[in-house]
């Protein structure tokens, strides 16, 4: 499996990453390195293995839907780049 | 003092013979002298050190200490720490104060320990060199050229040198196994959700999982005591009893049956490395030990697979640093999409980039089943392997890396070759088994780690394991050139 520039663009935007034009053949080649690597898998055939999403195979542990948490949006906010009245700011998105 | 054991530290606080601001005032004093050049740290904890030493000297005089109270620990830079910096590494979180502590952190100061300070490490643990640092490579105390491994490398570089008696880290696919080796210290990754995740920034959470680096199979027993254990804030931490792990240290291994896979001992290992594996087993033998022919038949393919379940994770648990809530920003965004693309495409590294877009390309439309669904089916296969061999044998022994460590630079342009350097960790992380790495001797003035690996929440038994090696042999004692 070989990406070419398009594909590593179009892979960039789908994962929200600004990459330099200047940078894109390298990481055409790394990853196209990385997927000749991973295409090892094809070695072996799973016909009808049972996926392991997760190495402990336990349920997922619920509990009682009870508040747990107290609210402590000052201090998580101290953090962030950008808020203003309890609100996180980011560019206009509505005109 | 920075000689000594934990227990002996432990016991020499207990006599009096020291105060912990006396033992954390030597080691700041250390790292200071030591650290300008290893580069281990990423930010030290002075004051707050020497303040939460003199708290622990106050529980000592009011008769409330325990065996780690007043005992120093560097905690890697990828556990949160409420009021200072946790950067993981990365410019992203360059000015991340965290609001909250890592439970690991949590557990380790009720404990009454004394943080340090946070140590380097491969950038969001995406590495085995700590050369993916935004803070810079950390050096291996036994080599000025060499790289420390990783991601925990800086952990592994502070302990080796003496510079903290302990440390914590974080192995994903190998991230303190595989700096552990190539340090010559003792490193130990418990079985998946066996130490909780909260507050431990996330990599590949089915894989993540804390551990200890120590100087010895003791020291990290001791340490585990106070780490693992069941939290509610991680939906995957397991609720099942601690043991003692000091318990069993001493027991006999008469009788213990050690397999040894053809995988892990064929083409692609160094063959010094091979020379020293086998004298370490044969030491085993002397000890009663006897030695089982296996096989992991699919574990060729542990590499391949883990290179699409990582970084498919890590595309996912990566997509919360967007510049709005915490982290880094982009300077002047045009629009949102802007601001989301220039701040990661700024805030990340390469190599953690190289890994979103591996992720975001496995886990897209037309994709899914060719890469990821086929990467949990081998996920299946390489874990059924292990339960199998299992039936027949008590550890599996091998070597933990294929090579000593490697020159700083030597494999930095070409992932997929330092992507190989973990091919003997990559399945215990697959399967979620628990794994250690003990010093086991030397190629080229360089350590060879000695990996040991255990059946579920067998974590007792490797230690016990590891701890009648470090009996009988001397490698886990040596300490490189002027770090003495």
């Amino acid at each position: 499996m070989s990406l070419d520039a398009d594909e590593v663009d179009k892979i960039a935007h789908l994962a929200r990453l600004a990459i330099d034009d200047k940078d894109v053949p390298e990481y055409a080649t790394n990853l196209s390195n990385i997927l000749e690597l991973v295409e090892q898998m094809s070695a072996v055939d799973t016909t009808g293995v049972e996926p392991m999403a997760h190495p402990l195979e336990l349920a997922q542990r619920l509990r009682e839907d009870e508040v747990s948490e107290s609210n402590q949006r000052e201090h998580f906010q101290e953090c962030a780049p950008k808020v203003e009245r309890g609100l996180y700011l980011v560019p206009k998105v509505i005109e | 003092m920075h000689n000594k054991s934990v227990a002996e530290l432990s016991a020499g606080l207990q006599k009096g013979e020291f105060s912990s601001e006396e033992l954390t005032q030597a080691y700041l004093e250390r790292i200071e002298t030591l650290d300008k050049n290893l580069n281990s740290f990423i930010t030290v904890t002075a004051e707050q050190a020497l303040t939460a030493a003199r708290n622990a000297d106050q529980m000592r005089q009011a008769g409330k200490a325990g065996s780690l109270t007043g005992i120093p620990v560097a905690q890697k830079d990828i556990f949160c720490t409420e009021g200072v910096r946790t950067s993981c590494g990365s410019k992203m979180l360059d000015n991340f104060i965290s609001p909250y502590n890592a439970t690991v952190v949590e557990r380790l100061n009720a404990a009454g320990m004394v943080m340090l300070g946070k140590t380097n490490m491969d950038e969001f643990a995406m590495g085995s060199s700590n050369e993916n640092s935004y803070y810079g490579p950390v050096r291996n105390p036994w080599d000025q050229k060499a790289v420390p491994g990783g991601s925990s490398g800086g952990s592994a570089a502070a302990v080796a040198a003496q510079i903290a008696p302990l440390a914590t880290g974080t192995d994903t696919g190998g991230s303190i196994r595989q700096p552990a080796s190539l340090c010559g210290v003792t490193g130990l990754k418990p079985t998946y959700g066996r130490i909780s995740r909260y507050g431990m920034i996330a990599f590949a959470s089915s894989l993540d999982q804390a551990g200890p680096l120590a100087r010895s199979a003791e020291d990290a027993a001791m340490v585990l005591n106070a780490m693992a254990g069941f939290d509610p804030h991680d939906s995957t931490s397991v609720d099942r009893e601690v043991p003692d792990y000091t318990a069993n240290l001493t027991e006999s291994i008469e009788g213990l049956r050690i397999g040894l896979p053809a995988e892990f001992f064929a083409e692609g290992l160094d063959d010094g490395i091979a020379n020293v594996i086998q004298a370490a087993l044969k030491e085993y033998e002397k000890m009663g030990a006897k030695l089982v022919d296996i096989s992991l038949p699919n574990s060729g393919l542990s590499v391949p697979t883990y290179y699409v379940v990582a970084p498919a994770e890590c595309s996912s648990n990566l997509s919360r640093f967007d510049g709005v809530r915490f982290g880094y920003r982009c300077d002047d965004p045009l629009d949102l999409e802007d601001l989301y693309k220039r701040s990661r495409g700024e805030g990340f590294g390469a190599e953690v980039k190289r890994r979103i877009m591996i992720g975001t390309y496995a886990l897209s439309a037309g994709y899914y089943d060719a890469y990821y669904l086929k990467a949990q089916q081998l996920r299946r296969l390489i874990s059924d392997d292990f339960r199998q061999a299992f039936e027949q044998v008590d550890v599996i022994m091998g070597p933990t890396a294929p090579s000593v460590a490697f020159d700083i630079g030597e494999k930095s342009d070409d992932p997929v070759s330092m992507y190989l350097s973990d091919i003997y960790t990559i399945a215990v992380n697959l399967a979620g088994l628990p794994g250690m790495s003990i010093p086991a001797g030397f190629v080229d003035n360089r350590p060879v780690g000695l990996q040991v690996i255990g059946n579920y929440f067998t974590e007792s038994r490797l230690l016990n394991v590891a701890h009648q090696y470090q009996l009988a042999t001397n490698w886990h004692r040596q300490v490189p050139p002027g770090y003495e």
